[in-house]
């Protein structure tokens, strides 16, 4: 340490800043360029379908009962082998999340026995007013491949014969 | 008594053109500024209105004419509305004595690309520059609100301190210049600028002016981290952004003083041919000079409040008396002598007497244990 630091400090402050001028702007240009989330990212939900098309989701309200924000509403109707929508017992008939109310913390998608609900990677969530705050079914629900594999399905009887379909266990 | 109309109206148009000229300086510098405290801290700044963001003090402007005003309910209504008055006139006020160029013939008549030329513009421009203060004060006070009155006292102690040495540090320019003349400062640094002859009282003029115009490290005044915004916590709207274009044209004002003390001023290859060269020469200058205000906001943090005060009467005040002392000296050595080499004995004993003082605050550091030893 020598006895002209109190100047070299400053000047050597002055210079750390002008050199950084010269380094590459970190900024992301966002609505042009958008930075990929991480993988365990906690955005918008998403109610997840099987290959067949039919929905993941069986209306056990569990999701709801974990929501420590009480942002989510399920209503459960029964499934028939002609208007089927899932292939449990019973399916969702109203799926609502108040995005004004969720706080993301992503317990319905640990609750869920089905992993039909996934906290997606969608952050650019708007809206003007209270009520398009509440994201109905059908703008959580994945879309399908194919217009054929679409819910309601008309199925033959007896192919879905388990009140809730069988599952592994999660693997991550 | 001038009975010429023509005068008047020349007058006119250039007070007019000065400050129209202050008021987009203003507008540009808030976004300079903001373009290159961004690049300092590697970001892009705003870039979004308008081409390179341009159009973004524009908005900013909008916005804060359309926001509502706010008065508190137990402020002095009067002295509450006068004080960003008060703040603002004497930021465009002090533009009049700076020197923008020589005289150019326009229309067929001798034209002077300065306002005033007052035989005491240094003068001038110290009292002027001591008025602005005011208007911080009244406004701390008449808000009637702690933060302001903490803003608005801390202002005013600042200002005092800091003044005194402006002053000083001054004098070896109007020595070495013989004149208080705007001007005649600015034709004597034909041959070499007084930075250059008087390094040690331009930094001292710098530093002074920094904390005159309330800028980092010295923004004691409007600290936000500790009394939210000082003296114009209590504004907002239009009266908010009075205080916000008084300071930024304090800024470019006191830059300009410093290019016409220090840099001479409009001064420049190829001025005496084309006297239109002097504006550009010192546009140049002040652009120059306010980057190194921005750096130097972006580099050091703001200083301990009674740190603050102990520089400016410690350091600054003796530091600039020894200035003025050495600089009498060579101007009397060199005259006496009549060896003009002898003028390079100030910037040596200047550069020797202004390290005395880093060696003190050294000193001094390693005494409290502050130092990392």
């Amino acid at each position: 340490m020598g006895v002209l630091d109190p100047l070299v400090e400053l000047l050597r402050g002055l210079w750390i800043t002008l050199k950084s001028a010269g380094e590459k702007p970190v900024t992301f240009q966002y609505p042009e360029e958008k930075r990929p989330v991480r993988p365990r990212f906690r955005g918008r939900h998403v109610l997840k379908r099987y290959d067949n098309g039919l929905e993941k989701c069986i209306g056990c309200s569990l999701c709801a009962a974990a929501c420590p924000a009480d942002a989510i509403f399920v209503e459960a109707a029964e499934n028939t082998d002609e208007k089927r929508f899932s292939p449990g017992e019973r399916y969702a008939s109203t799926y609502e999340i108040n995005m004004l109310r969720c706080i993301y913390c992503g317990f319905c998608e640990d609750a869920c026995p089905t992993e039909a609900i996934i906290l997606g990677d969608n952050y650019e969530l708007s809206f003007t007013d209270r009520r398009s705050a509440i994201y109905t079914k059908d703008m959580l629900l994945e879309p399908v491949p194919a217009t054929a594999m679409l819910t309601p399905q008309k199925v033959e009887s007896g192919e879905f014969p388990r009140s809730v379909p069988e599952m592994e266990d999660p693997k991550d | 008594m001038i009975s010429d109309w023509t005068l008047w109206l020349e007058w006119f148009i250039k007070a007019l053109v000065l400050t129209l000229a202050l008021l987009v300086g203003f507008i540009l510098l808030t976004w300079y500024e903001r373009r290159a405290l961004a690049r300092i801290q590697t970001r892009i700044g705003p870039n979004r209105a308008g081409p390179f963001g341009l159009l973004q003090p524009i908005a900013d402007a909008i916005k804060l004419v359309f926001k509502e005003e706010l008065t508190p309910a137990k402020a002095y209504k009067f002295i509450f509305f006068l004080a960003p008055i008060l703040t603002v006139v004497p930021s465009i006020v002090i533009a009049a004595v700076v020197p923008l160029g020589r005289s150019i013939n326009l229309f067929g008549r001798e034209i002077n690309l300065y306002l005033a030329d007052i035989n005491v513009g240094v003068l001038y421009f110290m009292s002027i520059a001591a008025i602005a203060v005011y208007g911080i004060v009244l406004a701390g006070w008449s808000s009637n609100s702690k933060y302001a009155m903490l803003g608005g006292l801390r202002s005013t102690a600042q200002m005092i301190s800091y003044e005194l040495a402006l002053g000083i540090s001054l004098i070896p320019v109007i020595l070495l210049s013989n004149s208080m003349r705007m001007i005649d400062i600015v034709e004597q640094q034909g041959a070499l600028w007084f930075v250059v002859i008087q390094p040690v009282g331009a930094l001292i003029f710098w530093i002074a002016t920094l904390a005159e115009v309330n800028r980092a490290p010295f923004d004691m005044p409007e600290a936000e981290q500790e009394l939210t915004a000082g003296y114009h916590s209590e504004y907002s709207g239009m009266k908010f952004a009075l205080f916000f274009m008084a300071e930024y044209q304090k800024m470019i004002v006191i830059c300009a003083v410093m290019a016409v003390f220090f840099f001479g001023g409009y001064l420049g290859p190829g001025v005496d041919q084309y006297p239109l060269l002097g504006p550009v020469y010192m546009f140049l200058k002040i652009f120059v000079l306010l980057f190194a205000m921005i750096w130097v906001r972006a580099t050091w943090p703001r200083l301990r409040y009674d740190r603050l005060m102990e520089f400016g009467w410690k350091v600054l005040v003796p530091l600039s008396l020894a200035i003025v002392f050495i600089t009498a000296t060579g101007i009397l050595l060199v005259d006496e002598l009549k060896n003009p080499a002898l003028i390079w004995t100030i910037p040596a004993a200047s550069v020797v007497v202004g390290l005395i003082p880093v060696v003190a605050i050294f000193r001094a550091l390693r005494r409290l244990s502050y130092g990392r030893a």
